[in-house]
Parts: C-alpha cells; structure tokens; sequence
C-alpha cells in the first residue's frame, strides 16, 4: 500500500524512481525545469512518460511495458496547483461538493460532506460565496478543501502557497499540516519550511535525476547535492519550548521569534536560521543579546565569493577575510553567534 | 474631469474615418427616411409579409439549433483535440465565411438535389430536400455554421483546459466536465455564436434563392420577400427592410456587452 514510481520522459530529460509509503508525505525539490511538476503530471495523468510504471495501492496507473494507462479521472488522484482554479461559475459549497458529486454520491451527501471539509480548513462560513468573492488565502483553503473532498488515494501538491500573500501562508501551512498527516502525499516546493514543516522525507531533483533523498530535517540541515545546500543549508536546531526560548538537549538555551502557532511549554520546536547571520568569534562576546553557541570548526569550505564555516550542526557564512582574521582552521574553538531576531521557531 | 491620453493620431486621420462611418450610417437613415410611417404596420403586417417573418424566424431558429448541436462539437474538437489535418480542417470549416452564398446555395443544390452527390440515396428514402423548407435551413446552417465554431472555440482557447483538468482530477468523468465545468464556462462565447449565427440566417439570400427557390410560405424567407417587393411595391420592400434593420440593432446591442467583458 503505498505509490511507486518510476519513469522516464525523453523530452523533459526525465528520468526518476522512487517510493512514497501510506500516510507519508515526500517533497519534491528542486530548481526551475528540473523536472519536479513532470513528476507530477506523469501521475496525474496528464502526461504519458516514454517508459515507466507508476502503482498507487496495488492499483496500476501507467505502465508502459502492459500498455496500462489509467484516464485521469479514474486515478483517484488528487492535484492541487500554485492557483486555486476554483471553478468560477459554481459556489464554494458546490466547488467542495463537486468531488463526491463525480463519485456517485447524492447531493445532500455531497453538501454535508463539503460543509464538514470547509470546516476543516477553517471556511465554513464562506459556503454561499463565489470564488470571485474571496481572497486569495481563502480560496487556496477551499481548493484543499475540494481536494480532499474528493477522498482521493493520493494528494499531489504543485507549489500550493508559491502564488500566495506571504502573509497568509503560515495559517495555511498550518492546515495543510493538519490535513496532510496520514495522508499519502507528493509536495513539489521551492520553499525548504514547507518541506522541513509538511514533509516526512525529501527527494531533490536537478537535471532530471534524483541527486539526493532522506528525511527532510536531514537533508536540510546536512544538504549533500549543490542545490539543496544552495536552497537549505539552514541551521536547525531541534528543541523544548520553555515559554520565551527554547532548550537544546545539550542544555543551551536558544532565543528567536516564533513563527506560526505559538508552541506550548514543553512542545518540540525547531529554531531555523541562515548561515549568513551567523557570526564567528574566538571570545565569546561580552553582554551581547545574542544567542552564543561554543562549538569547534569541523569543515570550512568556498561557497561563492564566501567561506561556509561548519562546526557541529552549525553553519556559519563569513568571508574569506574574516577566515584569515581569525585565522580559522580545522580543530579552532569558536564561538558562533546569531541575533534572536534573525532566528524563526517552529513547532513540531 | 481626469482623460489619459495616447501618443495621439495625426489630425488628417479623422477626416477619411469621419468619412467611413458615413459610410455606413447613412444608408440606414436613408432607410429609415424613406418609410411610409403612416402604412407602415399595414405594410409588416399584410398576409405575406407576415408569412416571409414568420418563416424567416422559425427557420432561423432551427438553423440556430442546428449550429449549436452540430457546431459545439466542432468547436470542442477543434480546441481540445490534435489530429493530423487539422488545421486544413480549420480552415475548410470557415470556408462559408468567404464562399459567395450562390456558389454555397449551388453546391448546396449539387449535394442534396434530385441529380446531387446524395440525390439517389434520398430519393429512395422518399425524402425531398430542395425547393423546401428544410432546404431553407440547410442553406441558413451551412452560412452560418463557421460564426457559431470559430466563436466557440475561440472562447474554448480563451478559457483554456486547467479547470477540466482539476475536474478530472477530483473524478469526473469527460461527460461530467464538459456538462458541469466546460460548457457553463463558455456559455457567453456559445450564446455570441449563437445570436451571430440567428442574425447570419436571419439575412440569408444567395445560398436560399438557389438552393431552396422561392415560394411564399415555404421559402421565401424575408430577404427573398424584400428582394421581390423591391418591383412591385417599393414601400413593403422598404418597411420590411427596416425589420431586418432592428433585428441587427439588437443583435449588435446583445453582443456588444460581451465583447466590453473580455
């Protein structure tokens, strides 16, 4: 019971295999023209590949070498877009209901069904709207809705909050975080938090080919391919929230701003932050608010005109000069350092 | 009150416009000028001018209803399907469009007619087409067929395939999508095509003088009653010309919000 996919697509330069089991959700990432939304468009349905084989649940979709290839319609997959595409002549009640109408139920199940999924994603009180009368937020929630009101065996998730208010998107990564837990799931983002956030494990892509693939935080805390170093690379650092910071399991405490929902005391949360805003120091500096991390240098290596500076699970970007300031090299003790408010916390 | 302007228009230009919309408005004041207002409901309504209206609207609808059903699905294959030939296809399907409507009427005649390409087989089904009222509306739906696709699929193309593509996904069958997503989305283009086909039948004369003749109550629709009272008595000829005029005001009136909207 699970999605297994191999494929190859002569004309995109496509050539992918991989697995996703029950409940899990795997993103795909990936730069412009990789190849992810191919991906995508093979399972849906909407692309035949050259050769290849995709089964959902024991139930064969597309397989070259049997001449098996499943109309969309019957695949009982489930795509959601960067855009909403409600469909502008029907209500939101209708557009949510038009699923289970296509399925063969009636349309007092239908409706009660719609109300219960809108209510899930926090809009049900938008029902007896159009389309055109809500906002772009509101309506990606409804298109969740309508997705999963469909009880689709499979939910394919192209960029869902890359065309949103950036405002918006912590409330609907947080439904989307309710909703797709035990739900079988391919998420194709740009945006390394969806991944670590919404994701069990991450398959990046470039070319074509699958370049690396393991569990999200581990990809992205210890990306190995060029791209997902160039997209990741960012410091996480799991923890317990303490009401105003959180505690690491070595004991050392982090202070940042929490993004999303705010965590309850003893939650597990993630502190997230960039290579570039942390700063290396051989001393560790004097009544500064920051957060302080004494660690020792495992790795320094040319990432562009700067020098990524790694000791433990920390990564730090400095330039070269700073490198040859300090005189840093493989075994120095430093203290890394990094402003509360350049660090994001996320609950787990 | 705030106006945008553009790069501007050399001043020389208004004068040949100013000419070309003359052009065309004076003719249906002439029309209108000439009018005997005093007979003027005598004149619409004397026994056969009321039977070339009456047959003019029944069979222009019916050539209407014969575009929408055979003209959709055109339409759709048209915008949603690629097969080899199909752009030949395209433009033979727009062929009526420039066709002189005799030359229409004619091959028309050569098709369905007692000696036509389908005469015998007709023939031996007992059915009689030319020279009847259903020669009338074949001659209608074959002039106006091409406003009623090209406008539809231009909406099809416009409106794009994602919304039945989500469709599909959520399950619905092709039947499914094209009743519930497809064709509600493109209902305005759809009725446009259809309200140009109606106003294209409605004016029809070359291809209905040829192929159908002209025999009061069975063919002789209100272009051919015009055309004949043009002789006979000028001022039916003119009162009834003024018919076909409104029915084009509304026509135009009826499309023009549309084409505001897109």
């Amino acid at each position: 019971m699970s999605l297994e996919f191999t494929a190859t697509v002569a004309d995109r330069g496509l050539e992918v295999a991989f697995e996703v089991a029950t409940g899990e959700t795997l993103a795909l990432l990936g730069p412009n023209g990789a190849g992810k939304s191919t991906v995508l468009s093979v399972i849906a349905g909407l692309l035949r590949p050259d050769t290849g084989r995709v089964v959902l649940d024991d139930r064969t979709l597309v397989a070259t070498d049997e001449r098996v290839d499943l109309a969309p319609h019957l695949r009982e997959v489930a795509l959601l877009a960067q855009e909403p595409l409600l469909f502008p002549h029907l209500s939101v009640r209708e557009n949510v209901a038009f699923g289970p109408r296509s399925r063969g139920r009636s349309r007092t199940e239908a409706r009660a069904a719609a109300d219960a999924w809108l209510d899930r994603v926090g809009a049900a009180e938008l029902g007896d709207r159009k389309p055109g009368e809500v906002s772009g937020g509101q309506a990606q929630r409804i298109a969740v809705a309508r997705a999963l009101a469909a009880e689709p065996h499979l939910l394919l998730l192209d960029e869902p909050m890359a065309a949103l208010d950036v405002a918006v998107t912590p409330a609907l990564r947080q439904t989307l975080r309710q909703v797709l837990a035990d739900r079988t799931t391919v998420l194709v983002t740009h945006d390394v938090l969806d991944a670590l956030l919404l994701a069990d494990r991450v398959l990046v892509i470039d070319e074509g080919r699958v370049v690396e693939e393991g569990r999200s935080g581990e990809v992205l805390a210890q990306p190995r391919s060029a791209f997902a170093a160039r997209l990741a690379g960012l410091n996480l650092l799991h923890g317990t929230w303490r009401g105003d910071h959180a505690v690491l399991p070595d004991g050392s405490q982090v202070h940042g701003i929490v993004a999303g929902p705010e965590p309850a005391v003893g939650d597990l949360v993630v502190a997230t932050f960039r290579p570039h805003a942390v700063a290396v120091y051989l001393e560790r500096p004097v009544g500064s608010p920051r957060n302080v991390f004494a660690t020792t240098i495992d790795d320094l290596e040319p990432l562009g005109d700067l020098i990524r500076v790694r000791a433990g699970q920390l990564s730090a970007d400095v330039t070269a000069h700073s490198v040859a300031a300090l005189d840093l090299v493989l075994g120095t003790a430093a203290q890394l350092t990094v402003k509360a408010t350049e660090v994001a916390i996320y609950r787990l | 009150m705030s106006r945008t302007r553009t790069a501007g228009l050399p001043g020389w230009l208004y004068a040949p416009a100013a000419l070309g919309a003359a052009f065309v408005l004076l003719p249906l004041v002439a029309i209108v000028a000439k009018v005997d207002w005093a007979n003027f409901l005598d004149l619409i309504t004397s026994e056969s001018s009321r039977a070339a209206l009456a047959l003019s609207l029944r069979t222009s609808a019916a050539s209407t209803a014969l575009c929408v059903l055979i003209g959709v699905p055109m339409a759709l294959v048209l915008a949603r399907t690629t097969f080899p030939g199909q752009r030949i296809l395209r433009s033979l399907v727009l062929l009526p469009l420039v066709l002189p409507p005799v030359v229409g009427g004619l091959a028309l005649l050569y098709t369905f007619g007692r000696r036509g390409l389908l005469g015998h087989t007709l023939e031996v089904l007992d059915i009689r087409i030319a020279f009847s009222t259903i020669a009338v509306v074949l001659a209608q739906t074959f002039v106006s067929l091409p406003f009623l696709v090209v406008s539809l699929e231009g909406s099809l193309r416009t409106a794009g395939d994602r919304y039945e593509t989500v469709a599909a996904s959520l399950g619905a069958r092709p039947t499914t999508v094209l009743r519930r997503i497809t064709l509600p989305l493109v209902l305005p283009g759809l009725l446009a095509g259809a309200v140009l086909s109606f106003a294209r039948a409605m004016g029809e004369f070359g291809a209905t003088i040829t192929f159908a003749g002209s025999l009061q109550g069975v063919t002789r629709t209100l272009p051919l009653e015009i055309y004949l009272q043009r002789e006979s008595d000028p001022d039916a000829a003119v009162a009834l010309a003024l018919v076909l005029v409104v029915v084009a005001v509304l026509v135009i009136a009826w499309l023009r919000p549309e084409r505001a909207a897109r």
